[in-house]
């Protein structure tokens, strides 16, 4: 048996720390959201000559006075991705083609025009926002009537950290947020309380069973009676999303990189955080045995 | 838990055999009248246009208003209260009336047979909204008029917007309402929307009015533009002819000037009142306008009688296409904004769908070896059912006829990585049972009875977050949500069903085997 509970302490210290700094990065760094949620132009271009780079073609685009324009490499030399805050102009896609075909040739496909503007960007941000918000409150409901309050704590301090820390790392790499970053978020928000839910329900068969255990080392019990089943699990879903992430496509790159780092996260909150609410709030064999008896 | 009947054993093999059978019918080529049904590929797949636009209604409610107090002047005047400084600014009516009239003015705005200010019994509400401030009263729409009023004109959109968009015929066009100012547009397959986003653009509202030197014409005068020139000309306010008065129009070569030109038939009013017109105005200029730009003014030589004319503006032969396009499907009662679009052309669609499958193909492989290694005999048995789960996940899609969109096929694979979650949390309760019991088929049994509430919880708390990203994401998005929600049930049919089926099977032959697991 692994001696979880023997880090409660530190690890406990170590994921308030992650979430300050999380919290400090998103208030001050803030995070880098995409056209979806502030609105611009986003167009994914194929060259089919190799002899024109971001240098040549960010001067080019440069010159047609579109504000502030970023040009990157997206996925092979040969693609770019081109971004720019709103404009009014209606035919901007159409002029950027016409200047293009003129400085190059016709040697630009135009794979992928996004266009969001900015009542419909921030439609979409707060849509997102209301989404979490309303998945956190459900997730909260659920286990409050499943459980007993403090597990329903306990669950929903895990979803926060996770929640919160992953966007921090997003913010801390500059990591795009756009719309799939939202669905890749609820699905941690998912499967982060999956996992803590398995250990829960672990720990109140326990504490049917046992009265004689303290709540610490009952946490301990349970974490390791579940915790084949957590690594099974957690490897199996990291092996699907590594597939995604290395074969997937540029696409879908930031959703299975969130989704990653938040089955980690998930993984880890449910044993350092989901379970060490409990004991600090000294859940014994009474809580459990006072619903019974209402029911 | 490790009971099945005869009966159970043909449902579920039944109910898998029809899954499957439809989800292959995307597979294979075969026609097949009864199961014609296969999942649609969503814009981001196939290639497409994603359109969003939005209404402009300021124009309409400007109109409207304009309509309103001239109404409201000639309503009074017949009841002999005079209405004093009458204005409309800022969308508001302002007037001024004497304090002995106030009571009957407001009533007249109250009052629920209004003819003036209609009432509507469903919302409780009238059109209009009247106040007073000081010595004024202040007319505006009510919110439930702007309501009635935004639909209507929502309602007319569409129609146009449906018109233009079948006549430049592409494929399986999907226009729907969104609120009641926006309409959005799908356009699977189109490659370039350069042509519709401009058509969709123009408002094209289409009038024949004078060309006047002086300013005294009594309908009043404005300065317009020349749509090829910086040129101006002013023009009465009078409309000879507008759109609504045309039948037809098509792009014509006039083999005498060599010119591309639009000619158009009018209705019996319209070919009356340009005959009329035609003959009074020789040698006057009759300027044809579309959206507030002076097209062509030509000098009037010969009365035109016909119904029939054209008209000249410099047109290429695609502008000329255009335009006629333009004024058979008729003028949008507003303009229209295009505030989202998106576009993805068709190879990097088929990309798309490559890297998926790529994705899908090795994911799925992955999970299959870690499984079979961790539990070997058991692990057939969960692979298995992970095959047929992936099937019937395909089978519901098709039957629904549901759209795939790219993050659709990753909730697939995240799908088959979190699936076997359920065989694993059975499968090391049942170990751990094992630790204590003896007797194979009761530790198999209390495995599943007592793993099933974590399952339960587990799948619930999946499912929750699924719904909400249907109902609160778009497009993609939705599409994830869609296949992540199907999965949850697949997952636990297969492995309730066939999953335990095929352990039950085993077990029963294997009773005193130690080590099972």
């Amino acid at each position: 048996m692994i001696a979880f509970n023997k880090y409660y302490n530190q690890f406990n210290i170590l994921s308030i720390t992650l979430v300050i700094v999380s919290l400090l990065l998103l208030t001050f760094k803030g995070l880098n959201f995409g056209i979806d949620f502030k609105g611009g132009t986003l167009i994914e271009l194929r060259s089919m000559d190799s002899k024109i780079n971001v240098a040549t073609l960010r001067d080019n685009l440069n010159s047609m006075n579109l504000g502030d324009v970023s040009v990157k490499n997206f996925g092979n030399s040969t693609d770019y991705l081109i971004k720019f805050e709103n404009n009014n102009n209606k035919n901007i896609i159409k002029d950027i083609k016409v200047n293009l075909d003129k400085s190059f040739g016709n040697n630009f496909d135009f794979r992928r025009v996004e266009n969001v503007g900015p009542k419909v960007s921030s439609e979409l941000l707060r849509s997102g926002i209301i989404a979490i918000s309303v998945a956190l409150a459900l997730m909260l409901i659920y286990i409050w009537i499943r459980f007993e309050w403090q597990f329903s704590l306990g669950a929903i301090s895990a979803l926060f950290h996770d929640v919160i820390v992953t966007l921090g790392l997003f913010s801390l790499l500059g990591l795009e947020i756009n719309l799939s970053i939202i669905a890749a978020v609820l699905t941690i928000v998912g499967y982060s309380m999956n996992d803590t839910v398995v250990i829960f329900d672990r720990v109140r068969e326990n504490l049917r069973k046992y009265s004689d255990i303290k709540i610490f080392d009952l946490t301990n019990i349970s974490i390791n009676e579940t915790l084949s089943r957590t690594l099974i699990t957690s490897a199996t879903t990291l092996l699907a999303l590594l597939s995604i992430f290395f074969f997937g496509g540029e696409v879908l790159k930031g959703f299975s990189l969130a989704m990653i780092f938040g089955v980690i996260f998930g993984t880890y909150s449910s044993i350092y955080i989901a379970n060490t609410i409990l004991v600090r709030l000294k859940v014994s064999q009474k809580t459990i045995l006072k619903d019974d008896d209402k029911n | 838990m490790l009971y099945f009947s005869k009966f159970r054993i043909i449902v579920i093999f039944v109910i898998s055999l029809f899954f499957i059978i439809i989800a292959s019918s995307n597979f294979l080529k075969f026609e097949n009248k009864l199961l014609d049904k296969r999942i649609n590929l969503g814009l981001d797949l196939q290639g497409g246009s994603y359109l969003l636009l939005e209404i402009d209604n300021t124009p309409v409610i400007e109109q409207k208003l304009q309509n309103h107090s001239i109404n409201i002047r000639n309503y009074f005047k017949n009841k002999d209260i005079r209405i004093k400084n009458l204005k409309l600014s800022e969308q508001r009516i302002s007037f001024f009336v004497d304090e002995k009239f106030r009571k009957i003015v407001l009533d007249e705005f109250n009052n629920e047979e209004s003819e003036l200010n209609p009432y509507y019994p469903r919302f409780k509400s009238h059109q209009l909204d009247i106040i007073q401030e000081n010595e004024f009263f202040i007319v505006n729409y009510s919110p439930q008029g702007i309501v009635k009023l935004k639909t209507s004109s929502q309602d007319q959109a569409l129609e146009i917007v449906r018109r233009r968009i079948d006549e430049i015929g592409t494929n399986e066009p999907n226009i729907l309402k969104r609120g009641n100012d926006r309409i959005l547009v799908e356009l699977p397959g189109l490659d370039d929307p350069m042509r519709i986003k401009s058509l969709l653009g123009k408002t094209a509202n289409l009038t024949f009015r004078f060309v006047t030197d002086n300013n005294e014409d009594s309908f009043g005068t404005e300065k317009l533009k020349f749509e090829d020139s910086n040129e101006q000309a002013i023009v009465s306010k009078r409309i000879i002819l507008s759109g609504d008065n045309l039948l037809d129009a098509q792009p014509r070569m006039n083999s005498e000037t060599n010119e591309t030109v639009v000619s158009f038939t009018l209705d019996r009013v319209g070919a009356k009142r340009f005959g009329k017109a035609t003959s009074t105005g020789i040698g006057k200029q009759l300027a044809i306008i579309l959206d507030g730009k002076i097209i062509s003014a030509p000098v009037i030589r010969d009365t035109i009688a016909s119904g029939s004319g054209q008209i000249s503006g410099g047109f290429t032969f695609q502008s000329a296409t255009d335009l006629a396009l333009l004024l058979r499907s008729g003028a949008l009662p507003a303009p229209l904004n295009i505030i989202e679009e998106r576009t993805v052309g068709p190879d990097l669609g088929q990309d798309s769908i490559n890297a998926g499958m790529v994705a899908l193909i090795i994911g799925f492989i992955l999970v299959i070896i870690f499984i079979f290694i961790k539990y070997r005999i058991f692990g057939l048995i969960t692979n298995f059912t992970l095959i047929i789960n992936l099937l019937l996940l395909v089978g519901i899609l098709t039957i629904f006829e549901a759209t795939l969109t790219l993050p659709g096929i990753a909730g697939i694979i995240l799908t088959v990585g979190m699936a076997v979650d359920a065989n694993v949390l059975i499968f090391e309760r049942i170990k751990e049972e094992l630790k204590s019991e003896n007797n194979n088929l009761i530790a198999f049994d209390s495995g599943y009875t007592k793993s099933r509430t974590a399952i339960l919880d587990a799948n619930v708390t999946t499912l929750l977050a699924a719904i909400i990203l249907f109902f609160m994401g778009s497009g993609p998005i939705k599409g994830f949500s869609l296949t992540l929600g199907i999965g949850i049930f697949t997952t636990l049919f297969s492995v309730y069903f066939i999953a335990r089926l095929l352990t039950v099977l085993y077990v029963s032959k294997n009773k005193e085997r130690k080590g099972l697991i």
